[in-house]
């Protein structure tokens, strides 16, 4: 959890300098390239727009209590693609091509006296 | 001597609000009578996933938006808070990290109820003056609550402010600060406890009133000015009625008042409250206006500020602006409320 | 490399399993596919055995050698494999390169799970492990989650309704009601499904497959030897596998599975063959959407198509390519690592004229598996033909 902190908070993810694909998360090998690829940690943007939306009633262990929440696919700017959760955002204004913009918030905790994980999640702009 | 001053702000006010009526329904009570009283129409309410700790990082990051500076640049973070998300751990550092301000900083959490954040910018101002650091980030952010059937319960709400102190680009000079320090038990939260302690009416003439009357008369005398000097006031604001009446007392109007009166439809933020307010005037205010802030904390103390708003104002925008913040809202029932403030017992 | 045949097979029923272990269904499971390949203990060479994740769901781990151990079959080598969902198939083809290979002549391969001892949201989270741990479980997601998010996409752009996903759950349950092996036989309808409640929107309760304990098992021999142990061998034309990203958003497309795509691309050219000449299909329907993104990805019709292709009956006992005649994973129950075996096992029956007679495929000759790990990560395409 620690090792992602600046992977997860400031959206870190990689950019191929041979192929100028972004990546997120990280990458240590660049799919396209392989050993040809130059991957260095590059921030990614802030915005981007939905590319597919799910609302889950039935969480996992851990996200029991923050049901009903909407995942989704987000394409960022520069056509990196990430899962995401979708807060403050009416239930109407979520759906494909939707724009949407970064908000730092917690994901999870796994007990009241455990660590608390921060990082990413998108609402809509209207 | 060098300006120091605001080169930057931000502002965090959580997308849910919860009427005053609503909550009286669930008790009972005369909702819009109580409304009337305490000057609150509603609140803002954090959901599941925010805490001081997250309202806290995107103030910050809009204040540095604002300011246009590298982060790096910043060599001291002080976060104040009355609802930290540890009892030990700081959330300075995470701001710190959520800004990718580090690992060259100074920081540390500070406590003094809803004067914590102003505590943090005096201290960046001394950082400044002294020339030990370049900028400085002072952030006010809480989720605290109110006891369920309380009469706290109607106001506690959530929300923070960030401010950024240096001496290049300043468009907000904070010429004076001054403080006004006792030990007063007006209301505190012992360790543990999940809930704060108030001492009803004592609240206020002998703590809010006395700091912020005290600390307001002093700051202008040590300033040189009168009321009528000032464009924009802002009191530390528990609720919509006692800021009126300090302005009033101090001979403030109350279009001086207005502007930075912003709990009556977001609720008191405690550590943010007097700091949004401030923001909410920055927003509006033009070269050569000049503002008196004076916070309050229960326990008790009123920090003050004599600021005189410069020509560099035109040439920074807010990230955000805390009137379209206020309007960006959903309201939830009573039940939500509680879940997502995590009163319900299990939770 | 020389011709493989699958001469018996075996398993447990499928379902809530409270009184037996882990190793009570593996057992049971070895021992009758063992007993119906009329083999001796004493022919089998080497145990294969696919299970995700004995881990998170009982503190088990060493499979292998907790088969060989409970067969009584020490000291011979004993291998697992995991591939989340697909851990049954790619049991299967490893035991498959093993004999094709020359390694051995006879093998024994599993695929089993016990995934009831655990709450269900524990359950989510152990499932979870099949997809990307820091990038989609960190963020909420369960794996109805992931699949759903394929099939709001699939709706976008192709017009495939919730009813469409209904109809292959239903079809499912209708077979499963001559299977007496599957987790549920009852019948449902569109409407039951429905007003089955969202799990993660679109996918609601009867959407998606259900948690499961089981073990299914099979013998391999060389072709060649077959005859030795069964007047009834079915011979493996094809083993295919092939991979994809670990996380859904990852991927080029949400619509289709490309680790689908290729497998079965592999498999047809192995075998020399193609769909039309396929008489049966058992496809992962871990979720309604991936039996339908299954037929289009496995080349039975075109992309979009998959849900008018099921509603015009094509994939009835009768139509083109009847599909999941056992129940498939929905009706049958998945314990997530006995899967891959289990519609390997299903084919084989249909192949053998072994299959419930209201759900047997007349004369068939050519069947097909499709097993998925995951979202997709990994895909196992196998297909067989009748040896005798």
């Amino acid at each position: 959890m620690w090792r992602n902190i600046n992977e997860r908070y400031n959206l870190v993810g990689s950019h191929c300098e041979t192929c100028g694909k972004y990546y997120y998360p990280q990458r240590k090998v660049c799919p396209t390239c392989r050993r040809k690829g130059k991957l260095a940690e590059a921030k990614m943007p802030e915005t981007g727009k939905i590319v597919s939306f799910s609302r889950v009633f039935v969480a996992p262990s851990g996200f029991e209590n923050e049901t009903p929440y909407f995942l989704a696919i987000v394409e960022l700017d520069n056509k990196a693609t990430l899962l995401t959760q979708i807060v403050d955002s009416k239930a109407e204004s979520v759906k494909e091509g939707a724009k949407v913009e970064l908000v730092f918030r917690k994901i999870y905790e796994d007990s009241p006296e455990g660590a608390i994980a921060y990082g990413y999640k998108f609402r809509v702009v209207s | 001597m060098t300006k120091t001053g605001i080169i930057g702000y931000g502002v965090s006010i959580p997308h849910y609000r919860i009427k005053t009526t609503e909550i009286a329904r669930v008790w009972g009570k005369d909702g819009e009578h109580i409304a009337a009283g305490l000057g609150v129409k509603e609140k803002a309410v954090g959901g599941f996933d925010e805490d001081s700790a997250t309202i806290a990082v995107e103030a910050s990051r809009r204040a540095v938006k604002m300011a246009g500076i590298d982060a790096q640049k910043i060599g001291a973070i002080y976060v104040g808070s009355e609802s930290k998300p540890y009892a030990v751990k700081p959330t300075a550092t995470i701001v710190a990290d959520a800004l990718m301000a580090g690992p060259d900083l100074m920081a540390a959490d500070y406590e003094f109820a809803c004067k914590a954040g102003t505590a943090g910018v005096q201290t960046c101002m001394g950082l400044v003056k002294s020339n030990m650091i370049e900028v400085g980030l002072a952030v006010g952010a809480d989720t605290a609550q109110g006891r369920p059937g309380d009469a706290l319960e109607f106001s506690a709400a959530s929300g923070g402010a960030a401010f950024l102190v240096g001496r290049e680009k300043v468009f907000a000079e904070i010429n004076h600060t001054y403080s006004y320090t006792t030990d007063t038990p007006d209301f505190w939260r012992r360790q543990h406890e999940e809930f704060p302690m108030h001492a009803g009416r004592f609240t206020g003439d002998p703590a809010y009133f006395r700091h912020v009357i005290s600390c307001a008369k002093k700051t202008m005398e040590i300033a040189g000015t009168k009321a009528s000097d000032y464009a924009y006031a802002v009191f530390h604001q528990p609720n919509g009625k006692f800021p009126v009446r300090a302005g009033a007392i101090l001979g403030f109007s109350k279009e001086q008042i207005q502007t930075g009166l912003i709990t009556p439809v977001i609720g008191n933020t405690y550590s943010g409250a007097s700091m949004i307010g401030l923001a909410a005037v920055l927003d509006v205010a033009k070269a050569g206006d000049r503002i008196l802030c004076v916070s309050y904390g229960s326990g008790a103390g009123s920090d003050g500020f004599d600021i005189t708003v410069t020509s560099e104002i035109s040439k920074h925008k807010p990230a955000a602006l805390v009137q379209d913040l206020v309007a960006r809202k959903e309201y939830v029932d009573y039940a939500t409320y509680i879940k997502y403030r995590r009163k319900l017992k299990s939770l | 490399m020389r011709k493989v045949s699958v001469i018996g097979v075996g398993q447990t029923t499928f379902g809530e399993h409270w009184s037996l272990s882990l190793r009570d269904l593996v057992t049971e499971a070895g021992v009758k596919a063992i007993e119906n390949a009329n083999v001796e203990g004493k022919d089998v060479q080497a145990l294969f055995g696919g299970c995700m994740a004995s881990g998170r769901f009982i503190g088990q781990e060493h499979i292998g050698a907790l088969m060989a151990d409970q067969m009584g079959m020490n000291p011979l080598p004993a291998y697992r494999t995991e591939a989340a969902c697909a851990s049954g198939g790619v049991a299967l083809r490893l035991a498959y390169m093993a004999v094709a290979g020359g390694m051995y002549d006879v093998v024994a391969v599993g695929g089993m799970e016990k995934m009831t001892d655990v709450s269900t949201e524990d359950a989510a989270v152990a499932l979870a492990g099949a997809g990307d741990q820091e990038s989609e479980l960190f963020n909420g997601a369960t794996f109805p989650a992931i699949y759903a998010l394929m099939a709001r996409r699939h709706m976008h752009d192709f017009g495939t309704t919730e009813e469409q996903m209904a109809l292959c759950a239903v079809k499912n349950h209708g077979h499963a009601v001559h299977n007496p092996y599957a987790q549920f036989r009852k019948a449902i309808t569109v409407a039951d499904v429905m007003k089955s409640g969202y799990i993660a929107s679109p996918l609601k309760l009867l959407d998606c497959s259900p948690l499961t304990d089981g073990a299914a098992a099979m013998v391999l021999c060389a072709s060649d030897k077959a005859k030795d142990y069964t007047d009834k061998p079915v011979e493996i034309i094809a083993s295919a596998q092939a991979s994809d990203t670990l996380a859904l958003h990852e991927r080029a497309s949400l619509t289709g599975l490309r680790a689908t795509e290729v497998a079965a691309k592999d498999a047809y050219k192995q075998a020399k063959i193609a769909p039309k000449d396929v008489d049966l299909l058992e496809c992962h329907d871990c979720f309604s959407i991936a039996q339908i993104m299954a037929l289009e990805d496995l080349g039975f019709c075109k992309k979009g198509t998959g849900g008018k292709f099921i509603e015009e009956g094509n994939t009835d006992l009768g139509g083109v390519i009847p599909t999941n005649l056992s129940g498939g994973l929905k009706a049958v129950g998945h314990p997530v690592g006995a899967s891959g075996v289990r519609e390997a096992i299903d084919v084989v029956r249909q192949l053998r004229g072994d299959a419930p007679t209201p759900v047997q495929v007349k004369d068939a000759q050519i069947g097909l598996s499709h097993n998925v790990g995951g979202s997709g990560a990994t895909v196992v395409v196998h297909a067989y033909k009748r040896g005798f």
